[in-house]
């Protein structure tokens, strides 16, 4: 197997740092993107004393996207594997009340997101090989009102990976969807999550690793998921609305 | 949330933190005295606070690493396993290794764990050169055998009750290769396996299995099992390919709480009657890797569950040499009468004391465990005060109900260790359930 470099973007996040480590531990040199990358440089030190591999640190703001052409032509290689681990969920009734709050919210999970995969998967195209993964939601496989604006922009990059993966499918470039259910992280700190419907980071991550080995398109992490999602989405709309769920 | 210590005894509902900087986990002291707490292997309530237990799991970057020296810094929270991982294929390994590799350096620190080395090695503080402690008034003071010696000395063993260790630098021992070349010979009874272990002062790991039910002229019979580091020269053949070890063995894990009627006294008879055949016919010398040596039960996560939804406990004390034979068969004696066996039930011969609060001095430690019960806990209070007869005392790290009373009986260092405590202000920064109970 080839140990080709594997950029993280968004690698502040728990789930980011999770795969970032994962992919190390099998000896996969690692780029590091995120604001203030310099900070990252515990996890750095630590990545590569652990794991005896490359790990570099990489500027990125997602939300500039301006500068994302110039970001990826810093990096030491075109990386064989990208994971976006890029995201942000704000609080429901702040997305409700302040658009400015909202569209952060937006941005952060779709324009982002999809505007990096985007230029990465040109590069990745003319290469001719390549894998893509997206870490969505399962928030994005129905809007509810308890996350709706963070769920329909993870539902817009839902589609955005899948659009993207009928056309890469046919040019050896794989795009492989992650919808995580709960996971304990920082972002789901102090909520009270049912444990079994919750992963931590790093069994997330082994996941990953294994369903990005045998090319999956679309993954739940917890299996349990997908039946809850079927479920969810199956529900009829005059019903779904008057729920709470 | 529902905690509870490995011995998933006593459960209490603590409010746990998991601050992702010092400055967060200085905050912590807020909401009154803290304990910090690693992994969870610790038996009892030692990493138990109910209103402030604060969770080391983000503390667990690894710093640095001298490939010269071995010396390597890291935080807190790092798994004694991942340092294995990380270094084993560099020929280094821990210097000091409890039973299981499930610990954080901070835990291993705090309860000054001891190995099958300690005879010749001492506990793990031998190998801290220095720890960074977050102390009751916020601030991070380095401490060592040099610098602020004191702090250092009472910090290794002191249950994490000086303060918080944040970071630390330890150091690892050379090794040629992760195989241990292992020596098992049965010993009949007590005598025997205590003879055993004087005869093999310079061998460089001792632990004896004990079958703790047999009786009479019996009593005592044990497996004694030394070890050494394979050097590569002697290693055979088909090991030589894997040099520092097969990758460890798929685990398996007990995936429920047995019913409490699973252990009793025939199927723990039988068991250790098993156990000691099968010692027999396995004895004389071999190669082992280094996890299965080190690490048996590693390799079934969650084998505390065989104990039952009650839990288990774990009895174990370290007696002098001069009263340890009439001591061991003391103990040994009332557990075969109680019909309360375990399965694991370990001897091991002990070096020198380490910190001014850790647990091993020069003599025997038995351990013991037993599923939770009151004719087990009314059998406890009888090996305790065996112990104290005898002149032993108790580690903390295994202990879950032991009274304040027993304990500064046993140990009179209990007492000095609590007027630091009140001198330096730490009883107003960091206190656990057990250190409450103990009067600590």
């Amino acid at each position: 197997m080839s140990a080709g470099p594997v950029l993280i973007l968004g690698a502040r996040s728990d789930i980011g740092m999770a795969i970032a480590r994962a992919y190390a531990a099998e000896g996969h040199a690692i780029q590091l993107a995120a604001r203030n990358a310099d900070t990252l440089e515990p996890e750095r030190n630590d990545i590569a004393l652990r794991h005896g591999t490359d790990v570099t640190l990489h500027e990125l703001d997602a939300l500039d996207y301006d500068s994302h052409e110039a970001f990826l032509d810093t990096l030491p290689d075109l990386p064989d594997t990208v994971v976006c681990a890029v995201g942000y969920m704000g609080e429901q009734p702040e997305n409700e009340a302040d658009m400015h709050a909202a569209r952060l919210v937006m941005r952060s999970n779709f324009e982002g997101p999809a505007n990096l995969l985007a230029l990465l998967a040109n590069r990745f195209e003319s290469r001719g090989s390549g894998t893509l993964i997206g870490i969505s939601s399962v928030a994005g496989d129905r809007g509810r009102a308890t996350n709706y604006v963070y769920g329909s922009a993870k539902a817009g990059f839902t589609a955005f990976l899948s659009g993207l993966r009928n056309r890469l499918a046919k040019r050896g470039v794989h795009v492989m969807t992650v919808k995580p259910g709960f996971v304990a992280t920082k972002m789901t700190e102090g909520m009270d999550l049912p444990e079994k419907l919750t992963a931590d980071p790093d069994k997330l991550a082994r996941a990953v690793l294994r369903a990005a080995k045998m090319r999956r398109n679309i993954i739940y992490v917890k299996p349990v998921w997908w039946l809850v999602m079927l479920i969810i989405r199956n529900i009829p709309e005059a019903i779904f609305k008057k729920l709470s769920i | 949330m529902k905690l509870s210590g490995w011995g998933r005894y006593p459960v209490a509902d603590c409010m746990v933190t998991a601050p992702r900087t010092p400055e967060a986990l200085a905050g912590a002291r807020g909401n009154g005295p803290l304990i910090a707490r690693g992994n969870g292997r610790a038996y009892g309530d030692s990493a138990m606070n109910e209103d402030n237990t604060v969770s080391m799991r983000h503390f667990n970057r690894l710093i640095a690493f001298d490939h010269t020296t071995g010396q390597l810094t890291a935080e807190a929270g790092v798994l004694l396993g991942d340092v294995i991982d990380a270094f084993l294929p560099h020929g280094w390994f821990p210097a000091v290794t409890p039973g299981t590799k499930f610990v954080t350096l901070g835990g291993m620190a705090a309860a000054d764990v001891h190995g099958k080395n300690h005879h010749v090695d001492g506990g793990f503080g031998n190998y801290v050169d220095w720890l960074d402690i977050l102390g009751p008034d916020g601030t991070v003071t380095r401490c060592s055998r040099e610098e602020n010696a004191e702090l250092f000395d009472w910090t290794i063993g002191g249950m994490g009750l000086t303060g918080v260790i944040l970071r630390m630098a330890i150091r690892l021992r050379r090794v040629e290769t992760g195989w241990i070349l292992q020596h098992a010979q049965p010993a009949p009874n007590l005598c025997a396996a205590m003879e055993a272990f004087e005869a093999a002062q310079d061998a460089p790991y001792s632990v004896a299995w004990i079958d703790c039910l047999s009786t009479g002229a019996n009593l005592g019979r044990s497996i004694v099992m030394l070890g050494e580091h394979a050097p590569l020269g002697r290693l055979p053949n088909r090991f030589r390919q894997v040099p520092f070890g097969p990758p460890p063995g798929r685990t398996r894990s007990v995936p429920f709480n047995l019913p409490g009627f699973a252990l009793n006294r025939w199927t723990v008879g039988a068991f250790n009657a098993a156990y000691y055949r099968a010692g027999l016919r396995n004895a004389g010398t071999s190669y082992v890797p280094w996890d299965t040596y080190f690490y048996p039960l590693d390799g079934i996560l969650g084998w505390n569950r065989i104990y039952g939804r009650r839990g288990f406990l774990q009895f174990q004390c370290v007696l002098p040499d001069d009263t340890a034979r009439a001591g061991l068969e003391a103990l040994l004696t009332a557990t075969a009468e109680a019909h309360q066996g375990s399965f694991l039930a370990v001897l091991k011969k002990m070096g020198p004391e380490g910190g001014r609060f850790s647990f091993p001095m020069p003599g025997y430690t038995l351990a013991l465990d037993f599923p939770v019960s009151d004719k087990v806990l009314e059998l406890m209070e009888q090996l305790d005060r065996i112990t104290l007869d005898h002149g032993g005392r108790f580690y903390l790290a295994k202990d879950a109900r032991l009274t304040a009373h027993m304990l500064h009986a046993t140990d009179p260092r209990a007492g000095a260790f609590a007027a630091m405590r009140r001198e330096t202000g730490a009883d107003t920064g960091f206190a656990s359930m057990q250190s409450e109970r103990l009067g600590l």
